[in-house]
């Protein structure tokens, strides 16, 4: 499908009204603005399906009979909660990044883990860190005298944790866990500090060549808006699908 | 008529009762034993003749000191604004006119989906620098459009709690004030928002730790609070062995900060689950 | 408006239909209470009984036919609901106190800010209605520290401070222990025996049987027969009444 006419006319809006979106109309800008937000979207999705893995994982050591085990992973939610983000991000990035460089042939130092990968990881673990406690509370709101009555019936410990307890504890943690995916997704867009070519970043590349920013800006907020929107969106319909009946939760 | 049982169906759901860490005397060891690793890797680093690194951190902690009191005087300032205007907002988010419901759920939702830093980023470039009242003219420095910039999202999660917390008010209080004769006003100022404030602020505690742990973020667009100083400090200093500690020193004053009340929240909670 | 007079009654509801939505509750009721009287609304879960006791008080809108309070029509969308209110008390099953105030707190509020009254003589009339419901001594006491028989005698004295012209109660003792329900019905005995016009919705039959002066019996939405207690639970009429009591008693 040919969309020049569609750029031309935002080329005819520049015109006469002096509304710049050159994302529209301009070839380069917008696979500029189009690829970073891929980079974006890409971003986000990673982070949702790590930070979940994340959670999982700890929320399983953190029910482990070994002491040392819970306090290093109540150690390593307490430092993620509390602590900005952003300097967590700095932190990865530039401290824990400049140990981790290697020199090419020319004789350069280039690091290792690119920037996007540190964007991911950090993330992933700062919203892994409230997911092991949403999936912990969602896992002590299932009384023992369920797993019990799943025992008597003939489940074996695994097969009642995978069949009766965790279908439900993760029902009474949707709604906490969709609100904190809904936050990583928001969070994303601190990439730009360290120079991920996400959304952010290549609006800013484009109003500093365009001097377009009030146009970029609102462009900026609908997306993301729209973004997050149609997240949330989703995540209200499956919480609804999942909804336990009668259950109010506390 | 559904009948409720009291017997244990689900438990409630409570985030932040997991196992208490509490700071012990090994906690305190473990601490200082990372820091000291961490100080000693730098210090092998060290070109012979320069500082140690304590001594660094310690002469630029006076400057750290400043930069965090702008973060807390910011995030202060968001926190006041934020909730002055979020819970009207959140009581029109219940009113009974349709226009007023729709356009007030309309703004909730908007900002409550917007990333920090595009509203930081939207209000430092499209705010004025300065505004003109009538004949004064207020200036609007740097901190103070992102501080707007900041309420901003602190608004709209303030307008969603207003607005849950009335309604998880149990329907029979309404019922109750209603035929007692109460007017509505009467029923939401003397009956049902009393009951709100104790719900409200376990959560609103959370949202205060959640926003000066977003105050860094203003570094982004240029204010000079502690994360750009600490930026200034180690190009200053160019020493790449200063990076982690300098890091971690200034994560340790975020967390020192937010650990407190963090627990202090939990405690709110607690107290305020037994009615 | 007609000017209401004791000898019409108090109450009177009229081909009253209420439907949620797709559910139709109430199909047809009609009733006649008069001033003084005191009636028992009994039936099955469902059958509409507490929504009809909301129509009364319009907590709830009907669709169509006719309530009459003291004259007043109820289903007129310029019903002045806050004066309907002041003339109609009720209690629920589940008590409803305002849990940040104090028993007394509770008696005194409505009758100081809805009625604007004097403070002091509201609150020498609130300590003696708390004394009236046997509770004296629990006036600085929050409904927390209160048993459900004690919120609900608490509950009552609310409702009474306002001076109703006619009470109703929903199913006040469903939600107490069996040891506490005696004295939550010994209060509302002493209320109809001084004169109060009551209207019960109650599953306690020994209790009908001894107070009422009628009682009605629902079922489906549809008032099925009614009757002096004595005449009613000796020998009913309609053969769903016949069953319901057997399933009861």
């Amino acid at each position: 499908m040919d969309f020049q006419p569609l750029w031309d006319w935002f080329r005819v809006l520049h015109a006469t009204s002096g509304i710049k979106l050159t994302i529209f109309y301009d070839a380069f800008d917008r696979a500029r603005f189009f690829n970073g937000f891929l980079t974006s979207v890409r971003l986000m999705a990673v982070c949702l399906v790590a930070s979940v893995a994340i959670g999982v994982v700890g929320a399983w050591i953190q029910g482990s009979r070994l002491r040392v085990l819970r306090l290093v992973t109540q150690g390593y939610i307490q430092f993620f909660r509390n602590t900005p983000p952003l300097v967590q991000l700095y932190f990865f990035y530039f401290a824990l990044g400049s140990y981790l460089k290697i020199t090419t042939g020319t004789g350069m130092s280039v690091p290792i883990v690119s920037s996007f990968t540190w964007a991911a990881i950090c993330l992933s673990f700062y919203a892994g860190a409230f997911n092991v406690e949403i999936f912990r509370a969602g896992i002590e709101a299932v009384p023992r005298e369920t797993l019990e009555a799943a025992e008597s019936l003939g489940y074996s410990r695994l097969k009642a944790y995978v069949y009766v307890l965790l279908p439900l504890a993760f029902r009474i943690s949707l709604p906490a866990l969709n609100n904190n995916l809904v936050n990583l997704v928001k969070t994303t867009t601190i990439a730009y500090a360290i120079a991920v070519p996400e959304m952010l970043y290549v609006a800013n590349q484009i109003w500093s060549d365009e001097s377009n920013v009030p146009e970029m800006m609102n462009v900026l907020l609908v997306t993301y808006v729209s973004l997050v929107g149609a997240l949330v969106y989703v995540m209200g319909r499956w919480e609804r699908a999942l909804r336990i009946p009668g259950y109010m939760p506390a | 008529m559904i009948q409720r049982t009291d017997l244990p169906v689900l438990k409630p759901f409570r985030l932040g009762a997991a196992e208490p860490f509490r700071f012990s005397a090994w906690h305190g060891v473990a601490l200082v034993a990372a820091l000291l690793v961490a100080v000693g890797i730098g210090e092998a680093q060290a070109a012979p003749g320069t500082p140690g690194i304590i001594a660094t951190i310690l002469k630029w902690t006076p400057l750290l000191a400043q930069g965090f009191a702008l973060n807390i005087a910011m995030s202060f300032l968001a926190m006041a604004i934020g909730t002055a205007v979020g819970v009207p907002l959140g009581l029109a988010q219940i009113s009974l006119l349709p226009p007023v419901r729709a356009s007030s759920w309309f703004a909730t939702q908007f900002f409550r989906n917007s990333p920090w830093l595009v509203l930081l980023f939207y209000c430092m470039l499209l705010l004025p620098f300065e505004v003109r009242v009538g004949d004064t003219i207020i200036p609007l420095p740097g901190w103070l459009k992102s501080t707007i910039g900041l309420s901003l999202p602190v608004m709209a999660n303030v307008s969603e709690l207003v607005r849950g917390a009335v309604r998880s008010i149990p329907y029979g209080q309404w019922e109750a004030a209603e035929s007692l004769a109460m007017s509505r006003r009467q029923t939401l100022g003397m009956i049902i928002l009393p009951q709100c404030v104790k719900r409200m602020t376990p959560p609103w505690m959370n949202l205060y730790a959640i926003l000066t742990v977003a105050t860094p973020l203003t570094s982004v667009v240029g204010v000079s609070e502690a994360m750009t100083l600490t930026g200034d400090i180690l190009s200053s200093e160019a020493r790449t062995d200063l990076l982690v500690p300098m890091y971690l020193y200034l994560l340790l004053w975020f967390f020192l900060y937010c650990y407190p009340i963090a627990r202090a929240t939990i405690a709110l909670e607690k107290r305020f689950q037994v009615r | 408006m007609m000017v209401w007079t004791p000898d019409q009654p108090l109450v009177r509801l009229a081909e009253v239909h209420k439907s949620f939505g797709a559910i139709t509750v109430l199909k047809g009721v009609s009733m006649a209470v008069m001033k003084g009287e005191v009636i028992c609304i009994i039936g099955p879960s469902g059958s509409g009984k507490s929504t009809l006791l909301r129509c009364i008080n319009a907590l709830v809108p009907i669709q169509r036919g006719s309530i009459l309070v003291e004259g007043q029509e109820v289903n007129d969308p310029k019903l002045d609901k806050l004066a309907l209110r002041r003339k109609v008390g009720m209690v629920f099953q589940q008590y409803n106190l305002f849990p940040h105030k104090t028993a007394l707190e509770n008696v005194m509020m409505a009758p100081i800010h809805v009625l604007k009254r004097d403070r002091g003589q509201v609150e020498a009339e609130a300590l003696a209605l708390i004394r009236k419901v046997r509770l004296q001594g629990k006036e600085h006491a929050y409904p927390g520290e209160l048993s459900g028989g004690q919120q609900q005698r608490i509950a009552i004295a609310r409702s009474l401070a306002m001076n109703p012209d006619v009470m109703l109660f929903d199913e006040v003792t469903a939600a107490l222990d069996p040891e506490t329900v005696k004295d939550v019905l010994v209060t509302i005995r002493e209320l109809a025996e001084d004169g109060m016009t009551c209207m019960i919705v109650t599953h306690e039959m020994g209790f009908a049987r001894e107070v009422a002066d009628q009682v009605y019996f629902t079922d489906g939405g549809v008032l099925v027969e009614h009757g002096p207690p004595k005449q009613f639970f000796a020998s009913p009429r309609d053969p769903r009444t016949r069953q319901f009591l057997d399933q009861i008693l």
